[in-house]
């Protein structure tokens, strides 16, 4: 488990130098992979990969909103580095090698998992903007 | 990149009508350049098209349309008025690009700055290069790869050759890329590459489980961010650029996938 908590800090982090993220955004990057790494890793242990993604992509939108707001920087280069280890780019992949193997039933289950996991984190982003809306139309 | 040029030469015929601070056409072309970087920056649609309409109404239009594609920008002040389009040919994701033009224009909403200030400011942005050295990034991807191998259940002995495969394989997508200008050729090639390197080390007893160390040093080069936002396009109504970004991210797919299962069905 720790080991998984520093990879994907690590990996979430790395991956945003990548996608030329501020230096000074770098940490909190990793830190919200990071988050949502584990809180991934806690559900799916009980309930289906669709849901504790979705679960995980809303506590990283809600922990890059809070640090959207205390850095004063827009959401996305958080939200950003926060998904990285939750989008299914391994399983687009993989559907993929499917079909170039022949194996296509196997590539469309795949495929069709691997939309559904993006449909989850997109729905997961957008429910957490609503929520910080909300909240801070509230709190003004 | 030419958006300024027949602008201001056009701006030119306008000067006994204008009255507000810039004339419409210097409107536009803020608002078209503040629009192009964050597009080709990868910000989402929703928020180039909210950015140039907000800028627009804090320099006087408030009646302002933008339409937003990720190979197009099209942009009206008002609804007489025709409307201006601008081209995109290269996208990638840079999120200090991003920020920037934000805070630009949410300056320039809140009369924090003018508008000749926000023009100097974006052509700055406009012009910087990425801010991490080639070599940095493909340190970074190397890191990503290895870390990415160990979160899919590798073990740690398989995170040492997809340290080195990841780093080799994006800097080969680096070198690929400025050499032939067509991506997928560049990415079909570096997953070649990568596939052959694992297949290599397992067979040289570097690594062990050659799937894992492939899924994780594919991971810098997979769309896995495009196809989240082509989805969430499509859920906030931009219909076409939702799909167009989905059949982005389907062809670098199936680059990857195909230069993988080259080496597979190969060997």
């Amino acid at each position: 488990m720790i080991l998984q908590l520093i990879t994907s800090f690590i990996a979430a982090a790395t991956f945003c130098i990548l996608f030329n993220a501020p230096k000074r955004a770098l940490l909190q990057c990793g830190t919200a992979g990071m988050v949502g790494w584990v809180v991934y890793l806690l559900l799916d242990e009980r309930w289906d990969t669709v849901i504790a993604t979705f679960f995980a992509t809303v506590v990283v939108g809600v922990v890059s909103q809070m640090f959207a707001r205390s850095f004063k920087m827009p959401v996305i280069i958080f939200s950003v580095g926060g998904i990285i280890p939750l989008v299914p780019g391994g399983l687009a992949y993989d559907a993929m090698r499917k079909f170039v193997e022949k194996d296509y039933i196997d590539a469309v289950q795949i495929a069709t998992q691997a939309l559904l996991l993006s449909g989850a984190i997109a729905t997961g982003l957008v429910l957490s903007e609503v929520l910080g809306q909300s909240i801070r139309r509230k709190s003004r | 990149m030419e958006s300024t040029g027949s602008d201001s030469n056009q701006s030119s015929f306008n000067t006994s009508a204008t009255t507000s601070p810039s004339s419409t056409y210097e409107i536009i072309d803020l608002c078209l350049l503040a629009g192009k970087i964050m597009l080709q920056s990868g910000a989402e649609t929703y928020r180039v098209e909210d950015t140039m309409t907000r800028m627009a109404a804090s320099l006087g239009c408030p009646g302002a349309h933008s339409y937003v594609t990720p190979t197009v920008i099209m942009f009206a002040t008002s609804r007489t008025e025709p409307a201006k389009l601008f081209r995109i040919a290269e996208r990638t994701t840079d999120l200090q690009k991003v920020s920037e033009v934000n805070d630009i224009s949410r300056r320039l909403s809140q009369q924090l700055i003018t508008a000749e200030e926000a023009r100097v400011r974006l052509g700055t942005v406009d012009d910087a290069a990425h801010a991490y050295p080639v070599w940095q990034q493909i340190v970074a991807a190397a890191l990503t790869g290895a870390c990415f191998t160990v979160m899919f259940k590798g073990s740690l002995w398989d995170a040492l050759p997809a340290l080195l495969v990841s780093g080799l394989g994006y800097a080969a997508v680096i070198y690929l890329h400025r050499l032939v200008q067509i991506r997928f050729f560049a990415e079909f090639s570096a997953s070649f590459l990568i596939g052959m390197l694992t297949f290599f080390s397992v067979k040289y007893g570097i690594g062990q489980e050659m799937d894992k160390i492939i899924i994780g040093s594919v991971m810098p080069l997979v769309p896995g961010l495009l196809i989240t936002n082509a989805v969430r396009d499509l859920m906030a109504g931009h219909l076409v650029s939702g799909l167009s970004k989905g059949a982005d991210a389907f062809l670098t797919a199936f680059a990857i996938g195909t230069g993988i299962g080259l080496v597979l069905s190969l060997l």
